[in-house]
């Protein structure tokens, strides 16, 4: 579904991604971990196609498309989708008007007829329930006055309602409470499928106890250092970065 | 390209849907402004002796009045001998639709206002001035039952000319200003409406007016009463052709709530704004007025202006009755090279009155959108509020958007709040909506009319969509 190939991204003449390698396959769901600015962030805003950073070297392939290739809209419409580590909040429109103004772009992409109101009221309910968002969320404008964990859910309602091939998580667990984390996990859980993929981002082994990944990834100074099974996950809990900054380095 | 460039190209310049002419015969006064022209628009319409002497002494007035210069751009030449200051459809005294020109019955077709479907479904009655001459009001019997006088203007001073007479010129006298004084001597027609005591009109009451013929101006004059107890909601719409000279567009608009009384008027001005290199255009130069004459009376307008190559207008309340309320909300979107310079003015005369402002600018390409608004507390009105919200966006790089506050509190019992943001799209929110499947140019849209919601919500529900629609549009490289 998603191959990446020695991709090397920088913003501000910094050097960032510097050749990042990463296949994910349909029904796998991958997880990336690695401390604080070590480019988990840039990767997923280059791959959705974010107009600030500059790619430098490499290629992505995405369902055998040159997803560099791709405004980020027509990523998204062919079925990338993130979930951002800080949704913005956009004053005055309202979360409905948003999530059916982008479920019809992306419907009108795959040449499927836009929903009538009810069939979309009808969508919004079942997915709403699923990630258990309350409906005077859903009627207020996007994101906006949302507390942390709030932001969080609503990523995830969005993620449930354009129902896309591949999402990418970017921290959706920082911030959320136990409750929130589980809910989130089994709405993802629910959304998986043999034809889906995930790339999870996170800093805590816990979400991965939920949402459990068929390969972790290290990421270390804007590269892939290492890649293993979920114990790798728990290794990191253990022992943090340092021996692997070690390893690295010594290496 | 850079992410400025790119934002500015997805919004440069979009063409205007109403630009289309319609060949209708018209009636048309030679060009030029003397005594003669107002003596042969006052015949034309076959006006009593009164009619004809207020509008000679508004034309004297005219004659020694100057432009105005304190407006926040360079006024342009207006050549006043230019102008054909009437312009009428040569089949005139139409007593139904029936006798409309179908063709013009097309235009307005065309205009999205189906007079004969609105006349059956809407319960919207319309009033249609085309240059010059009002050809259809709708729905009149109706109104007509529970005392509602709405009419042309023209039709007003025929057969209510006790009321004209009692109110015309009241709000805005005939030495307001230039542009003022030019529309008393000059105006063709308008809307007249009179809502009597305690009667709620049962629909919105609508005028559209379009410029069709070139070398036109269009002067038209509204006057509104809301009676004691009574309420009303009014909405206006405008278009006109577009042509590569400029026209000008002066109206008149009187307002006048008596106690307890309520009006709501909104106005949705599209008037063709210019092409991008700001060739052709309507010199919009409107005054509208309204006052709370009685007590607890309300007065509230809503424009959302986006059209002409200059707006300068300032729709305005004079809080006269204890306890009244004025209220302005206003979104301004210019672009190209439009020039507006709106806002209103709150004055505060009676005891315990409240006005608020909201006033939401959008600047994109090459315009310049100002804010002028004057809050006045007199020493007359304790215990009197104003709160003042004057936002501006700005996108691109080469727009501007200013601010005029201009206040005044006599009183110590009186307070004026006053806040002011200027702010730009920001990139992530681009990007957050593409990365929804949303291109540029519906994220700029949608992200502009979330900041416009807060006026948009004001006005009535179907226009309210239409405003919607028409501010995507406005802002989109290709239109629907
Ligand atoms: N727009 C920018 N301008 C300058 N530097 C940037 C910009 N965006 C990211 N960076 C830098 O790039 C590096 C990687 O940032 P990134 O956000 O990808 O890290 P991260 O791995 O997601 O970290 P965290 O775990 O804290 O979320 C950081 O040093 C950051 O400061
Ligand atoms: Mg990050």
């Amino acid at each position: 579904m998603l191959k990446i190939k020695n991709l090397q991204a920088k913003v501000d003449d910094k050097e960032i991604l510097k050749g990042i390698d990463l296949e994910i396959k349909a029904g796998e769901i991958h997880a990336i971990m690695g401390p604080n600015g070590s480019g988990k962030s840039t990767l997923a805003s280059v791959l959705a196609g974010n107009p600030g950073f500059e790619i430098t070297g490499g290629e992505a392939l995405f369902e055998g498309k040159d997803l560099l290739d791709l405004a980020p809209e027509e990523r998204a419409r062919e079925g990338l989708f993130l979930a951002f580590q800080y949704p913005v909040e956009i004053p005055g429109v309202s979360n409905m008007t948003f999530l059916k103004t982008a479920l019809e772009e992306i419907r009108t992409h795959k040449g499927l007829p836009p929903l009538s109101a009810k069939e979309f009221m009808q969508l919004l309910k079942q997915k709403q329930e699923l990630v258990e968002l309350k409906t005077s969320l859903v009627n207020r404008s996007v994101n906006e006055g949302f507390s942390g964990g709030e932001k969080k859910r609503n990523e995830i309602l969005q993620l449930a309602m354009l129902e896309p091939k591949l999402a990418i998580l970017d921290e959706t667990d920082s911030g959320l409470d136990i409750d929130a984390l589980r809910v989130v996990a089994a709405g993802v859980n629910k959304l998986r499928s043999e034809q889906n993929a995930f790339l999870v981002i996170t800093h805590y082994q816990r979400l991965l106890d939920y949402i459990v990944p068929d390969v972790v990834h290290i990421l270390f100074e804007g590269r892939i250092v290492k890649s293993g099974s979920k114990d790798l996950a728990l290794q990191l809990e253990e022992k943090g970065y340092d021996w692997l900054r070690e390893e690295v380095v010594g290496g | 390209m850079s992410k400025d460039e790119h934002l500015l190209s997805t919004l440069a310049t979009n063409e205007y849907d109403y630009g289309f002419t319609t060949n209708i015969e018209m009636e048309l006064a030679p060009k030029g402004l003397n005594e003669d022209t107002i003596r042969y628009i006052s015949e034309k319409k076959n006006e009593p002796e009164w009619m004809l002497e207020w509008r000679l002494k508004a034309f004297k007035h005219f004659l020694q009045m100057s432009m105005p210069d304190w407006q926040n751009f360079p006024m342009p030449e207006i050549d006043f001998q230019g102008i054909s200051y009437f312009a009428a459809p040569k089949k005139n005294q139409l007593k139904s639709l029936d006798e409309v020109d179908p063709e013009l019955l097309d235009t307005f077709n065309k205009l999205g206002i189906p007079l004969e479907e609105q006349k059956l479904l809407s319960g919207v009655a319309v009033d249609a001035v085309f240059d010059s001459v009002s050809v259809a009001t709708t729905f009149r019997e109706k109104l007509a039952e529970q005392g509602i006088i709405f009419c042309s203007f023209g039709e007003a001073v025929q057969n209510h000319p006790e009321l004209v007479k009692k109110y015309l010129g009241t709000v805005v006298p005939q030495t307001d200003n230039v542009f003022a004084a030019l529309n008393a001597a000059v105006f063709s027609d308008g809307s007249f409406a009179y809502i009597p005591k305690g009667v709620r009109c049962p629909m919105e009451l609508s005028t559209y007016f379009r410029i069709n013929s070139q070398n036109t101006g269009q002067f038209e004059r509204t006057l509104l009463v809301a009676d004691e107890g009574s309420y009303v909601s009014y909405l206006e719409g405008c278009t006109a052709p577009m042509r590569d000279e400029n026209q000008l567009h002066a109206a008149v608009v009187e307002l006048i709530a008596l106690d307890n009384a309520e009006i709501k008027y909104s106005t949705v001005q599209n008037w063709y704004p210019g092409d991008k290199e700001g060739k052709g255009g309507i010199y919009n130069f409107v005054t509208k007025r309204g006052i709370c004459k009685g007590k607890n009376s309300k007065i509230s307008w809503t424009q959302v202006e986006t059209g002409s190559a200059i707006t300068w207008k300032y729709p305005s309340v004079i809080l006269k009755g204890d306890n009244s309320v004025g209220e302005f909300y206003s979104v301004a979107l210019t672009r190209n090279k439009q020039l507006a310079d709106t806002g209103t003015k709150m004055i505060h005369l009676g005891k315990n009155t409240r006005s608020r402002i909201i006033s939401k600018g959008i600047s994109a390409g090459n315009s310049h959108n100002s804010y002028r608004g004057q809050v006045s507390i007199h020493a007359s009105a304790p215990g009197s509020r104003n709160f003042t919200q004057c936002d501006s966006l700005l996108i691109g790089d080469r727009c501007g958007a200013h601010t005029f506050p201009y206040i005044e509190n006599r009183n110590s019992s009186s307070v004026i709040e006053h806040e002011a943001t200027t702010s730009k799209i920001a990139e992530d929110q681009i990007f957050y909506l593409n990365q929804r499947g949303i291109d540029t140019e519906k994220a700029v849209a949608l992200i502009v009319n979330g900041y416009a919601s807060e006026v948009l919500n004001k006005l009535p529900m179907e226009f309210a969509v239409e405003a919607r629609k028409l501010l995507a549009v406005s802002l989109d490289g290709s239109v629907g």
